[in-house]
């Protein structure tokens, strides 16, 4: 280890490569720092007072018991709230959401009031002894009722609301698809649900809120995805300045979209914390966080593929509606309000394509874009997979065979989709090759075929995706009023030793090796040598944070680049010293030399150790070797994979084994290959889970359904089959090291493979369709030629 | 012998009880209300916040300890409960120096991401390696399946488990 420490060139060798992680030194010693580890002096503890109902107009708010309990300090009501302005607050989609509630409560679980006692059991047993008086309203939960005209107004609070319709929003060419399907020899239609299901990360989500009175200085540790944003919402609903707010996220136990935007439980400790003078700690129960914070999916679709009968693919027609719940707090760029849904032309050269989504309000939790979603993409590729393997089915051809027939072909890249998407770079005939291959493809389905001689059911299912990861072009994308460009700074020390301070945040993603590996690349000092800062907002540059996998394509191109400023003024600097034209200097070996003569030149670490010295830099260079930058992507990265999943299905339970699981990513340049595949894995488990156990679920009263790891499944180890990989390498032309982001590749494109794999086992029942969680009961209905509906428990 | 004098977690009519507890080999007198579970005892008194909580219904095993060497959720026991018992903690596993096997062979083949199931899958692997040091995967596997892994899909921690078993019989890993 030591010949990689301490600024030394690492010589020949690339900095990337898979090597163990920086931050697991930590972990596997229970050292890690998260939310629920601080314990500040006088600390006090909140906790959320929930609604039993879904739809209720709240009549009283009586806290005088709670109050009377010797060790509570505070009760917090929306009244309080409201005398403070802050009784609602604004989401990323220009909405807003009841901080605590005022006029009525609009989901089961909503905040109603909130606790600060001495400890975390004294605020609970006070949570029992606050009396609420609800007069009980019908509930809207069913989404495809919300818009009907005798459906109850969720949001009758906002002006000018009379109907559950949030939005509609269009993406394509209607007329082109219509005369497209007007030439089409065959023409696939299919409803179908993605369900709502929930990014549930182990570690819930937390705050510890420390208003200082004297200095009027707000810190706050948390749960933050996007610590920069956080703390312009906080200086917004406090009134606090931006420069006396400091959002620090230490370690996060996972996030997976979770974790990106600001809950009510957050501002009312802050509240708590201002009204106390005390740190304020909130840490949310796992039902708190299944039943209030962001879900994700949720998605009613109709598809539409027309083709030839030769299997050409010609065109798609997508209806989507969408349920966000009670507030619209979908976290996407704010002109995106289904995210980046109109990717869902897939992989394949079309004519036309043309999608609607509207949007509706229900009496259910807010959220939709989260888990790995890359904002909607999960439930574009899903769409879009299943479209073509009934297609396949209707067409009696194999699924592969069809896939391999429409994928864009290497040529075509930069390609334009029909729904205005420009794909940076693609082989994906190589990559759905290198799957079925992996797989041996043809001698499954030998073995299938003998199989259902036999009676049994065994299916393979296919998917091949395009993701769209990187947000985004600050021309077009936004989140909260912020482009989403991300900052980067990096300082080297005197000894020639690094810091880089993202603006982006980990949350298990392995940011602390991976960044520190593209700076050492660019440096040619060793990994050990450059130190990575995330999460602090008084020590990092602004950035939008980590989500849609834009962290090594948006903050990575930063890091990179700010790196190679840095090179080129150690370049200036070393011209100096050698007495030479920078011009005739050349990189190389983690050296700065003179061209032609390899022996004179300098290591960074050498250029370091003089420009912090009483050398006199050349004009017009400053001394020290640092620099910042903004990094503003000039498009997304477009990821993508094939993937083929093998099930057996036992007939007379329903119950599905995934046996094997295939998957061929294509991201581009890998930094860390180990980091890479554990990403993969991490998404194909979430594909078995929602395609074979995960949702929440509402009752006809909108009840949830969900609430608890006894109801909401989670994948184990036992689900889990030992995942296949295999890779290709296609840079991103536009990235300056040709890395496209991978986090939730995984989750968009496995799902699809399952559901196939499935519905391709049930085809000798006839069975065309069944909406995940395809549980055995789900399945032992489909195969009795009954499919649930799987979105009201109730039917 | 350390003492922790906690400050009472009841109010001034709620009866607390002492109890004396070997944890990581040492063993600490507290004082606490009869309610209180094992893993607050660990993370708030004693603080061991290594041991995590990822639900509220025992099905994550992120709280996962050693009770007298058997793997238990420290969510679902009394800290009273464990009165005269010995308990183990992940910062009991290793030195500061000195890493134990299944430490190492989680950082080797990558058997974490955000470190929060970390502690708990390291607790129920060491219990099984303690009593079958020569797991299947399969036995791996059933061995884990109480505890629940959101990032890595489990397969590395299969990886990290065999890592540590074989360096722990002394065989190249």
């Amino acid at each position: 280890m030591s010949d990689t420490l301490e600024g030394t060139a690492h010589g020949n060798g690339s900095a990337y490569g898979s090597q163990p992680r920086k931050e697991d030194a930590r972990f596997v010693r229970g050292l890690g720092t998260f939310v629920d580890d601080l314990a500040l002096p006088g600390m006090l503890h909140g906790a959320v007072l929930r609604s039993p109902l879904a739809h209720a107009k709240v009549v009283s708010v009586d806290a005088s018991a709670a109050l009377a309990h010797p060790k509570v300090k505070a009760v917090i009501t929306g009244e309080t709230l409201a005398q403070r302005g802050m009784a609602w607050m604004p989401t990323p989609s220009h909405d807003t959401q009841a901080v605590l509630a005022t006029d009525k409560v609009r989901f089961q679980g909503q905040e109603v009031a909130f606790v600060v006692a001495e400890d975390r059991y004294a605020a609970r047993d006070a949570l029992e002894l606050i009396d609420v008086e609800y007069e009980p309203l019908p509930a809207v939960v069913d989404a495809r009722q919300a818009l009907s005209p005798d459906a109850p107004v969720v949001r009758d609070d906002r002006p000018g609301q009379e109907n559950n319709h949030i939005f509609d929003w269009e993406s394509g060419d209607a007329q082109r698809v219509a005369e497209v399907f007007a030439e089409a020899d065959v023409v696939v239609e299919q409803d179908m649900l993605y369900p709502r299901v929930h990014p549930a990360p182990l570690e819930t989500c937390g705050i510890v809120a420390d208003m200082d009175p004297v200095s009027e200085r707000l810190t706050v540790w948390s749960t933050a995805q996007a610590p920069h944003t956080h703390r312009s919402l906080y200086a917004q609903l406090t009134g606090i300045p931006e420069h006396r707010i400091r959002v620090i996220a230490k370690d996060i136990g996972g996030g997976f979209g979770n974790k990106v935007g600001v809950y009510p439980g957050y501002v009312c400790a802050i509240v708590a914390s201002m009204i106390t003078g005390c740190p304020v700690k909130w840490i949310e129960d796992r039902s708190e966080n299944l039943m209030s914070t962001a879900f994700a999916r949720d998605y009613h679709m109709r598809g539409e593929i027309a083709a030839r009968a030769d299997g050409t693919i010609l065109g798609l027609r997508v209806r989507v509606l969408a349920d966000h719940g009670a507030f619209n707090a979908t976290a996407q760029p704010s002109r995106f309000p289904a995210g980046f849904f109109g990717v869902f032309t897939g992989s394949y050269d079309l004519q036309a394509a043309h999608c609607a989504v509207t949007g509706v309000y229900t009496n259910k939790a807010p959220g939709g874009v989260a888990y790995s979603c890359s904002f909607r993409i999960t439930e574009a590729v899903y769409l879009v997979e299943r479209m073509v393997d009934l297609l396949a089915g209707e067409l009696d051809m194999d699924p592969a065979e069809l896939r391999m027939r429409n994928l864009l072909r290497p040529e075509q890249f930069p390609y334009d989709t029909a729904t205005g998407w420009r794909y940076d770079s693609g082989d994906y005939p190589r990559a759905l090759a290198k799957a079925l291959e992996l797989a041996k493809y043809d001698d499954l389905r030998a073995e299938q075929a003998a199989r259902r001689e036999r009676g049994e059911l065994m299916g393979i299912g296919l998917s091949f995706f395009t993701e769209a990861v990187g947000a985004g072009p600050r021309k077009y994308m936004d989140m909260f009023g912020f482009g989403m460009a991300d900052g980067a700074e990096l300082r080297i020390h005197p000894s020639g030793t690094a810091v880089v301070r993202l603006s982006c945040m980990s949350q298990g993603q392995g940011h602390e090796t991976t960044f520190a590996q593209l700076v050492a690349q660019e440096l040619g000092i060793g990994v050990d040598a450059v130190d990575v800062v995330q999460g602090d907002t008084d020590h990092t540059p602004f950035g939008v944070g980590t989500y849609g996998s834009r962290s090594i394509a948006v903050s990575g191109a930063a890091v990179v680049t700010v790196a190679r400023q840095v090179r080129e003024r150690a370049r200036l600097i070393a011209a100096a010293m050698l007495e030479v034209s920078p011009d005739d200097l050349e990189w190389g070996d983690g050296r700065w030399f003179v061209r032609g003569d390899e022996e004179l030149g300098y290591t960074l670490a050498e250029i370091a150790r003089v420009a912090h010295s009483s050398f006199e830099p050349p004009e017009g260079v400053d001394a020290h070797l640092n620099a910042v930058t903004v990094y503003n992507p000039p498009n997304l990265t477009f990821p993508f994979g094939a993937y083929l999943c093998v099930v057996d299905v036992d007939p007379d339970t329903g119950q599905v084994k995934v046996r094997r699981f295939v998957a061929v990513d294509d991201c581009g340049v890998r930094i860390n290959p180990m980091i890479v595949d554990g990403q993969i894995h991490r998404g194909l488990a979430d594909g078995i889970g929602m395609a074979l156990m995960e949702q929440i679920a509402f009752d006809a009263d909108g009840n949830h359904l969900g609430g608890s790891f006894m109801d909401y499944l989670l994948p184990t180890a036992l689900e889990c089959p030992s995942w296949e990989l295999g890779q290709t390498v296609t840079p991103s032309p536009h990235h300056p090291v040709g890395a496209k982001g991978i986090g939730e590749a995984a989750t968009v494109g496995s799902p699809a493979a399952v559901v196939n794999a499935v519905m391709d086992a049930l085809r000798p029942y006839g069975v065309r369709h069944a909406d995940m969680p395809l549980t055995p009961a789900a399945v032992w209905r489909a195969i009795q030629g009954r499919p649930l509906r799987s979105d009201v428990a109730i039917t | 012998m350390t003492v922790v004098h906690e400050e009472p977690t009841a109010g001034a009519d709620v009866p607390t009880r002492r109890i004396r507890v070997t944890v990581n080999g040492v063993t600490k007198t507290v004082e606490l209300e009869p309610r209180v579970l094992l893993v607050h005892l660990l993370r708030q008194a004693l603080g061991l916040t290594g041991t995590h909580m990822g639900c509220d219904t025992t099905n994550c095993g992120a709280c996962t300890v050693l009770v007298d060497g058997r793997p238990t959720k420290s969510c679902t026991m009394l800290a009273v409960q464990a009165d005269g018992h010995e308990v183990r903690t992940v910062e009991g596993m290793s030195t500061p120096s000195e890493l134990h096997p299944l430490q190492e062979g989680f950082k080797e083949e990558h058997g974490l991401q955000c470190g929060f199931c970390t502690p708990g899958m390291l607790m129920s692997a060491k219990a099984l390696l303690e009593n079958n040091p020569d797991p299947t995967e399969d036995e791996i596997r059933w061995a884990l399946s109480g505890n629940l892994c959101r990032c890595t899909g489990y397969q590395n921690i299969v990886k990290a488990v065999q890592w540590a078993a074989h360096k722990m019989r002394g065989e190249q890993a």
